[in-house]
């Protein structure tokens, strides 16, 4: 009798209650194989990548990392909303694992979805050290699914993250091979005519800046779940299945442009939160950022996942088919993507007077509205003096895709060109699909489940993004981590954050454990994103409810943008006064025991 | 089945002391290398090869640098050198230690010391220079030298990269010396000194790393200096044809 009231009660008190998971991972050197090279890296269990963590939200989770290597390590969970300390940022969360320790996290999971995990010492993650989480929601998904897989994405580069890092510093173009030749010279001439492309030369030339520099680091393989495009990872379907792939992007600096000719894709999450399901031929997927995508193959055949990448310089590939050993054709790589002016438009102290111009006029365009959702009194902002001192000697300098840049009709409409409100207009990164259909923008991206009131932010905070490709240093607000103070946010409040990029570079903005809500315009449906990514030229604001005490780290997730001083700290000043209260009992406890 | 969960509550539980006790905790300071200004280093050798002249004569010539150091402030050793090859001896040899820093978003500031120890008299200068990427991609390294007897000199080298391919990459050098007083002990008049300019075409075989090339130099003496190296019995022009690698660790 006793025993049943008991378990009763239990059953009643379940809800409150969670099992605890307890799960082990061991950091080590291991052989990475691409198939183009072998070469040493760090993995997790042995492998790279490490393996799929699959927790379940309410859970409890206790993992036990050890060290294996030589040298300190972390693991940071990356998208995860936990406490700080357990966040695994070597020198803000905690001192960082050392050689042969075993570190124990102990978090609660309090949300569901695709994350990721890697290691936040030195150029780990590049060498190796991440792996995929899976967390499964406690109560019904808004979609279907008949079988799911992680697509985890790299740029495994044959040299290490400490020589790259070196070789960029001595040479910023050391990896950069798609550098305009004579040969483009001359292509130039031919469409655009002689004087054109001189002064487009001259005007880049007198910038010192560089049309190819879309990826720093070229001369990568990309690896899907640790296969290289000839080793051909291959996920097994029925026809008529549906099938969630749970794309993650964990390069350390490419962005990829992902298709799977032949199937349409319905894009249901977004790092890790739901989203109003999109159905699309293609999506860019930044650095640190995931996309869950449904496909329904009907064929018995096989399809090719084709991941190329933003500068065109490399690919991951990837089948999905009926039995293993199935492929389908592999695409060519498009053509080279190139900068134009309009990209520069964040450049701060530029010759070109009328870039400002253009600049406001762009700015106002990717930050508030989507094209479709246009709020007209933006226009009104613009400076038109600046568009009236406009020197047209030096326009004719520049491709044709940036006059339309200037043209306030186009402005208004979009027309002309491919445009997408989160890129400058004209800018030369602006993504098509492939096969002329639909490619997902940010301004698709609407919450399914808005996990905040909507409501006025406190504060702003303004961060432009800064570097010097030439020096090869990076920064925000032209201060480098070194050199910079912490961002202070008090508990409770909601901070609007302004990023203007002035560089030419697309940097992904993680903040850690605190969600960042991309403002697309679209109000309380704004999308929940732990990655967001600012394209050169643009102006991009997001907002986040300052909910988590403690201290955190806010970067740039390109590895050597954040390793050359893209990065912050943010300390959460205050608690909920509930927390404090119980803190000082809990150390009292503590003191006493 | 009660018992597990009575485990499973107590964890719980442990973990909300747990969670809260996070804010008692203190939050430390980043002492990592991440807060510490990033270091670098590398060694380049932009010239390393065999040259042969119109008559007849074989030189081996080098000119590398290699620095150490953050963005702030880098130490950098210059050497180059001319070394006759029948005559086992160093027309020229010429080592700078110089700190440098930036002074400009594309140039830096130089300052340090350097060494002639070619064959004959030697030199120590006081240097003082920038060195930068100009407009239109042209690479500018331009020097004041001041020896100890009140010589002074400037010196003004340039570079320009031409992509035929991305791998295949026509460099043009150029390198003017002008003195501003005469050092006839070694061989140097008033005013323009002496040009040399170079073409080399190389191809980047192995990363930045090993680039072979070939190429012609030209180098001229000027003036009074030329009149100096005329009245020892010397020429005052010579065309090259060289071949080398570009090296880069």
């Amino acid at each position: 009798m006793k025993i049943r009231v008991l378990t009763g009660l239990l059953t009643l008190l379940m809800p409150a209650m969670v099992m605890a998971g307890e799960y082990g991972l061991t950091v080590d050197r291991v052989k990475i194989d691409t198939g183009d090279f072998v070469k040493e890296g760090i993995g997790y269990n042995g492998a790279s990548p490490g393996p799929v963590m699959r927790f379940k939200e309410g859970e409890n989770v206790k993992i036990n990392v050890t060290n294996n290597l030589d040298e300190m390590t972390s693991i940071h969970w990356h998208g995860l909303i936990l406490p700080f300390d357990q966040d695994g940022v070597p020198g803000i969360s905690f001192p960082g694992i050392k050689p042969g320790e075993t570190f124990t996290y102990e978090f609660p999971i309090q949300q569901a979805g695709t994350y990721w995990f890697h290691s936040h010492s030195g150029f780990q993650e590049p060498d190796g050290a991440y792996g995929a989480i899976v967390i499964e929601p406690e109560g019904r998904e808004p979609f279907r699914y008949d079988r799911e897989y992680v697509v985890q994405l790299t740029d495994k580069h044959p040299h290490s993250g400490d020589r790259i890092m070196r070789n960029l510093k001595m040479m910023p173009d050391y990896y950069n091979r798609e550098q305009q030749t004579v040969g483009e010279f001359f292509s130039d001439v031919s469409e655009n005519g002689l004087m054109s492309t001189v002064r487009d030369r001259m005007a880049w030339g007198d910038m010192r800046m560089m049309k190819a520099d879309v990826e720093d680091l070229q001369g990568f393989t990309g690896l899907i779940n640790g296969k290289g495009p000839d080793q051909n990872w291959t996920g097994i379907f029925e026809p008529g299945e549906r099938i969630r792939l749970r794309f993650i992007n964990s390069s350390a600096m490419t962005y990829f442009d992902v298709r799977i000719p032949g199937l349409d894709m319905t894009v249901v999450q977004a790092d890790g939160n739901n989203v109003q399901p999109v159905n699309v031929d293609e999506f860019r997927i930044g650095v640190a950022e995931t996309y869950d995508v449904i496909v329904r193959p009907k064929d018995e055949q096989a399809y090719t996942i084709f991941a190329e990448s933003m500068g065109r310089s490399g690919y991951a590939r990837a089948t999905l088919a009926p039995e293993e050993g199935m492929e389908a054709a592999v695409p060519q790589l498009r053509e080279a993507a190139r900068l134009t002016m309009a990209d520069m438009g964040g450049m701060p102290g530029m010759d070109h007077g009328s870039m400002a111009g253009m600049d406001h006029g762009n700015m106002d365009m990717g930050s508030s509205e989507g094209v479709s959702g246009m709020d007209h009194s933006n226009m009104g902002s613009m400076d038109h003096s600046n568009m009236k001192g406009m020197d047209h000697s030096n326009m004719k300098g520049m491709d044709h895709s940036d006059m339309s840049g200037m043209d306030h009709g186009s402005m208004a409409m979009g027309k002309g060109g491919p445009s997408d409100p989160f890129y400058a207009k004209g800018s030369g990164l602006v993504p098509t699909a492939a096969n002329g259909g639909k490619f997902l923008s940010y301004s698709d991206l609407k919450a399914q489940d808005p996990l905040y009131e909507d409501r006025e932010p406190t504060r702003e905070i303004e961060l432009r993004l800064t570097g010097n490709m030439e020096r090869y240093t990076w920064s925000i607000n032209g201060v480098k981590y070194e050199d910079a103070d912490p961002i202070r946010l008090k508990y409770g409040e909601r901070v609007r954050f302004k990023f203007v990029n002035e560089t030419m570079m697309t940097h992904p903005m993680h903040l850690h454990g605190m969600w960042s809500i991309l403002d697309v315009g679209a109000g309380q449906w704004n999308p929940i994103k732990h990655t967001v990514s600012v394209n050169p030229g643009t102006t991009v604001y997001m907002e986040t409810e300052v909910d988590e005490p403690g201290q955190w780290a806010f970067h740039c997730h390109l590895s050597y943008h954040a390793a050359a001083g893209m990065f912050r700290k943010v300390i959460v000043e205050g608690g909920p006064e509930s927390t404090q209260a119980k803190t000082g009992v809990v150390a009292e406890d503590g003191g006493e025991a | 089945m009660s018992c597990i969960r009575s485990l499973a509550a107590v964890s719980f539980l442990a973990s909300i002391g747990f969670s809260t006790t996070v804010i008692a905790q203190e939050m430390i300071s980043d002492t990592t290398a991440r807060k510490q200004p990033l270091t670098a280093w590398g060694v380049q050798f932009e010239e390393f090869e065999y040259r042969y002249s119109d008559d007849d004569e074989e030189l081996g010539v080098w000119n590398a640098d290699a620095f150490y150091g953050t963005d702030e402030f880098k130490v950098r050793l210059l050497t180059t050198g001319e070394y006759e090859i029948e005559e086992q001896a160093y027309e020229t040899l010429e080592n700078q230690l110089v700190g440098q820093i930036p002074i400009s978003k594309f140039f830096d500031a130089k300052a340090g010391v350097r060494f002639d120890t070619p064959e004959g008299p030697d030199r120590t200068y006081a240097v003082l220079g920038v060195a930068g990427l100009a407009p239109q991609w042209f690479e500018v390294d331009a020097n004041l030298y001041a020896s100890k007897d009140g010589d002074t000199s400037a010196e003004i080298d340039a570079e320009y990269e031409l992509l035929f391919t991305n791998y295949w990459i026509l460099s043009a050098t150029l390198d003017a010396t002008v003195a501003f007083s005469e050092d006839e002990e070694i061989g140097v008049g008033k005013g323009l000194v002496s040009t040399e300019t170079g073409l080399r075409l190389r191809y980047d075989l192995i990363d930045r790393a090993f680039s072979p090339y070939v190429g012609v130099v030209h180098e001229r003496k000027y003036g009074d200096t030329a009149d100096l190296a005329k009245a020892e019995g010397g020429g005052t022009e010579d065309w090259f044809a060289v071949i080398g690698a570009r090296i880069a660790f």
